[in-house]
């Protein structure tokens, strides 16, 4: 069985996000980091790799320095990487990108196509399920359990208020929930195997049966009008009461001032 | 892009979302705002109802704004999968050339928005909070056509740390994804009727339908925490699930419901549908208490919106105070149980008065 | 000279930093307070490869260099200098031995489990008579047929109770060096389970209080002849040689320990106000802060070239690495004490309780000036090396 996953590079938002002294984001201070639902995708098709003997090939988009992600995905136990990086296809919607990633993935086999829900930069979750449109294979959305049985696959896939239980024959694609497992670490040993390892770089021309047209910013559909960093919420007061009692009465004090009571 | 007359493309459609032959909430909040934009550009608001002997719904969609209902009935659509769902929503774009198209930002629409936007080949934008009629570019720049009466949809981003403004000019339609919880409905109108006409693309399963074996649905009895007028949310921090006792004491005494972060839900301790945040619910309660939250940025973009905002934390550095109409650092186990009695003594004084 | 790390270190980095903080952190007050051995933490290690890093993926090891294996002990030591002590003496203490003087058959039969970390190893050398002079010995070995027979007791031996196999040094005759009588000091391979082979008290430490220091008692304990390590008369030299290793090992700790200690009275300057703003903002903190910095990384570049020194003679035994080791160890220890020290003083009565790190981190920190030779035994080597 030959499963891709595809990973994307993004800034780490979790441990608190960076300002600059104006008030922007600052990008450059944050880690770049495996996209925390890609990664669970990716420790899906690593034990599904470890129960059925699958070959695991990890593919990524985005600028040259998104190989750390692969080599992260080698050395946790993926067995290949692809790069497809190129200018042309900077500046991409989700319309674009996944263009451009089903012209990447038309060569080469697959079984299972595993991608995370959403990146934690854009949050869309469009572009997994967009890439099963432009190949013509079924997907399969926010997946909390994955099983293979014979050429079709079984998955929990979960709703606000309940999970269904379905069956696709495969190819097909599925985006997992960050949810769905607890990704395992690297090894000391796979990490200096993985920098030892081969990443095979693709291109705007090693894409396959895509148009110009539909790459890059002026392939995209969606135009930004305006970007800001969000202005916060001010903080409001902050107290450190001596006792419970104190705190009580100072919330229900602000309480009665609201005449919330 | 496939190069399509724009011209063609008139009215605001949206996606009446519809489970178990009962219509969520988000397709009445998509009207409301779909009415608002049908008015600025002087068109009409299309509810597009997908399901298996749905019809019964078209009035209720009426009520709350639909001038029309595009009914698209079939055995094929009784539950929700991606293939025939996207098939007869794409149809209907293909068919009726709407120049919005609108899908809530839930479970479903997340699945079904991307499928189909890519099926029509038109942008999408995900997760909006805002949208408005403008136009764009929004400011006139020399050499750049700014084109009017576009669709400007506002999202956050990066894990709500910014927010973008985005347009899709030279594509049709324009679509979006909604948050749930944000945009309001309009107060129903009893006895509204709208057009029904129904019409049906043909369904013929291929390799792309895939097959529901199971549908087990959560046991739940709560109160969907998106309408609860006070949430008591807890965090990591209330130390286990039996501890929650507290909180749920204080919902009670406060006449509100309890809800938790991500990590609660990740330990196992509350279900899913409980859950406040970027990958859980935007809640925006008239209370919100935030105890034993830290606050981590994706928690935050789930409740910010919330009219007064209590947090508890023995963590004098938690970015949760950076929210917090009123911070209090201390210890939730006693201070939350005081002030559950406190409260509970106030009300009794009051009922006795 | 570069003193860039390779981007291979750098994930290897990030890797062991992740771990620590994750599954080591949240357990670090609690293994220290109930003075309970981190055994699912241990197991974790195990899964990931930390018990065997520098050793050959040929023996079931990670196939990495020493200074992988330094770098893990310093994050792990980073917050719990007793799960660095773990790895350490389990490597450096006894698989590294084995490696080194081992026959094939001896690697075959025991680095994998050990590299794996199906299997802990420990390592016997320190008596109640003989600490820093190994020639103090009394425990002795005596050839018997095809067997060993070990008598003796070894003491404040980590790893002690939870470990599988050892490596125990004793006396196997006596010879003649110019005219002088001295012990014949032999390395043996010891399993757990071997009858005679019995546990003594559990010794209850100021620091490092989740590692297993137990007396090791053999009473007429035998053990197969293969399991002599090394030639026979070789074990003053093995063990001897094992400790330049297991310094760079603790030195490793001692950074660790300073630099966890060092990161959180920046936090805690920043956060704790006195007079009206952070404490941060005096200039007796700042001072005291820089200085801390500047001997740390100070450290830091003694102990990372004590481990490329070790790499160096994986591939060229001609080259030696005990003074690197000595100095590098003998530096990081000091600089661990005075850097917690001062933490716990930047720290205020809030330092000086359990329930903030740095509090354990300066008891941590005083074992790494006295085991696998104290300060004073470091001085000797490298002052023996000036002066020879």
């Amino acid at each position: 069985m030959k499963i891709v996953v595809c990973i994307k590079q993004v800034p780490d938002t979790t441990g608190g996000v960076k300002f600059n002294p104006d008030g922007t984001l600052d990008r450059g201070a944050m880690l770049a980091i495996m996209n925390p639902d890609d990664k669970a995708g990716l420790e899906a098709a690593l034990r599904l790799k470890e129960q059925y003997d699958a070959e695991v090939t990890v593919l990524t988009m985005g600028l040259p320095k998104a190989k750390d992600v692969l080599c992260e995905a080698i050395a946790m136990g993926a067995d290949k990487g692809i790069l497809v990086t190129d200018r042309v296809l900077g500046g991409a919607d989700t319309w674009a990108t996944s263009t451009t990633v089903a012209g990447a993935l038309r060569n080469i086999d697959y079984d299972l196509i595993i991608t995370g829900r959403q990146a934690i930069d854009g949050d869309t979750a469009q572009v997994g399920p967009q890439i099963a449109e432009h190949l013509g294979i079924p997907v399969i959305s926010y997946a909390q359990d994955i099983k293979i049985d014979g050429d079709k696959v079984i998955v929990q896939r979960q709703y606000d208020d309940r999970y269904h239980v379905l069956e696709a024959k495969m190819p097909c694609l599925i985006t997992a929930l960050s949810e769905l497992n607890e990704p395992r670490y690297m090894t000391p040993g796979g990490i200096f195997d993985a920098c030892d390892t081969e990443i095979t770089t693709w291109g705007r021309a090693d894409l396959k049966d895509v148009d110009d047209s539909n790459l890059g910013a002026a392939g995209s559909p969606t135009k930004i009008a305006k970007a800001s960093d969000k202005v916060r919420k001010g903080a409001g007061e902050k107290v450190v009461p001596d006792s419970p009692e104190d705190a009580v009465s100072y919330i229900v004090g602000k309480f009665k001032e609201k005449h919330i009571i | 892009m496939v190069t399509k007359n724009i011209e063609e493309y008139k009215g605001v459609f949206v996606f009446a979302q519809q489970v178990d032959n009962e219509i969520s909430g988000i397709a009445y909040e998509l009207l409301g705002k779909g009415k608002e934009l049908a008015e600025k550009l002087s068109t009409e608001v299309t509810a597009v109802l997908i399901g298996y002997q749905v019809k019964g719904l078209a009035d209720k969609l009426a009520e709350y704004g639909a001038d029309k209902v595009i009914l698209v009935d079939d055995p094929e659509l009784e539950v929700y999968r991606t293939e025939p769902y996207a098939h007869a929503l794409a149809s209907v774009i293909n068919q009726y050339k709407p120049e919005i198209v609108l899908v809530g930002a839930t479970a479903i629409g997340r699945d079904l928005g991307p499928t189909v936007s890519a099926r029509v080949a038109t942008g999408l934008t995900a997760d909006c909070t805002v949208l408005e009629i403008g136009d764009f570019p929004m400011e006139p720049k020399p050499g750049i056509e700014q084109k009017h009466n576009q669709l400007l949809m506002t999202r956050p981003a990066f894990g709500g740390n910014t927010i973008a403004t985005i347009a899709c000019p030279d594509n049709r339609p324009q679509m979006a994804t909604v948050r749930p919880g944000v945009m309001q409905k309009i107060a129903p109108v009893a006895g509204a009727k709208a057009v029904v006409e129904e019409y049906n693309p043909g369904f013929t399963p291929n390799g792309r339908y895939v097959t529901i074996k199971e549908v087990v649905k959560a046991v739940s009895d709560t109160v969907d925490i998106m309408d609860a007028k006070v949430l008591v949310s807890g965090g990591r921090g209330v130390g286990s699930p039996e501890n929650f006792k507290i909180l749920e004491e204080l919902a009670e005494v406060m006449g509100g419901t309890v809800s938790c972060s991500r990590a609660v839900v990740d330990s196992g301790w509350k279900p899913k549908d409980l859950q406040v945040g970027q990958t859980g619910k935007t809640v925006r309660p008239q209370i919100y208490f935030a105890i034993g939250i830290s606050g981590a940025i994706q928690h935050v973009a789930g409740m910010e919106e919330s009219d007064l905002i209590v947090a508890i934390n023995k963590d004098e550095s938690a970015p949760i105070f950076d929210v917090a109409d009123y911070g209090i650092v201390g210890d939730l186990n006693k201070i939350v149980p005081a002030l559950t009695a406190a409260l509970k003594a106030e009300k009794e004084a009051k009922k006795n008065n | 000279m570069d003193f860039t790390l390779s981007k291979k270190h750098e994930m290897a980095r990030q890797l062991f930093k992740d771990f620590a903080e994750n599954e080591v952190k949240p357990l670090a007050q609690e293994v220290d307070e109930e003075e309970r051995f981190p055994r699912e933490t241990v197991e974790k290690m195990a899964k990931y490869g930390f018990m065997g890093i520098p050793v050959p993926k040929e023996y079931g090891g990670q196939g990495c260099d020493i200074l992988t294996y330094v770098m893990c002990v310093e994050e792990l030591s980073k917050v719990c200098g007793t799960t660095g002590v773990i790895v350490s003496a389990h490597t450096s203490l006894c698989i590294d031995p084995i490696l080194t003087y081992g026959t094939e058959e001896q690697k075959q039969k025991y680095i994998p489990d050990l590299a794996s970390g199906r299997k802990i190893g420990a390592f016997g050398l320190t008596e109640p008579g003989a600490g820093t002079d190994a020639q103090g010995q009394q425990t002795k070995a005596v050839l018997d047929g095809d067997e060993w027979v070990i008598n003796g007791s070894k003491c404040f031996i980590t790893n002690g109770k939870e470990a599988d196999v050892y490596i125990v040094i004793a006396v196997t005759g006596i010879i003649e060096k110019k005219g002088r009588k001295l012990k014949e000091i032999s390395a043996f391979i010891v399993e757990k389970g071997t009858p005679g082979f019995t546990f003594g008290t559990k010794e209850k430490k100021m620091g490092i209080r989740g590692s297993s220091t137990y007396e090791l008692i053999f009473t007429d304990c035998r053990i197969p002849k293969g399991n002599l390590l090394g030639q026979q008369g070789k074990g003053f030299n093995i063990a001897m040689h094992t400790l330049d290793g297991g310094r760079i090992g603790i030195a490793a700790q001692a950074l660790g320990i300073a630099e966890g200690a060092l990161e959180r009275t920046i936090a805690y300057t920043q956060e704790r106000k006195q007079f009206g703003k952070s404490i941060s903002g005096f200039q007796n903190t700042q001072f005291q802060l820089a200085d801390m910095a500047t001997k740390v990384e100070a450290a830091k570049m003694l102990v990372y070239k004590a481990a490329l020194k070790k790499d160096e003679y994986r591939s060229n035994s001609k080259i030696s690495y005990s003074v690197e080791a000595a100095q590098a160890k003998l530096y990081a220890a000091e600089v661990a004490m005075e850097v917690t020290t001062k933490a716990v003083q930047l720290h205020g009565g809030y330092g000086y309780i359990r329930e903030y790190d740095v509090e354990r981190m300066m008891r941590d920190a005083k074992i790494t000036e006295i085991y696998e030779g104290t300060s004073e035994v470091q001085r000797m080597v490298i002052s023996a090396n000036l002066l020879k």
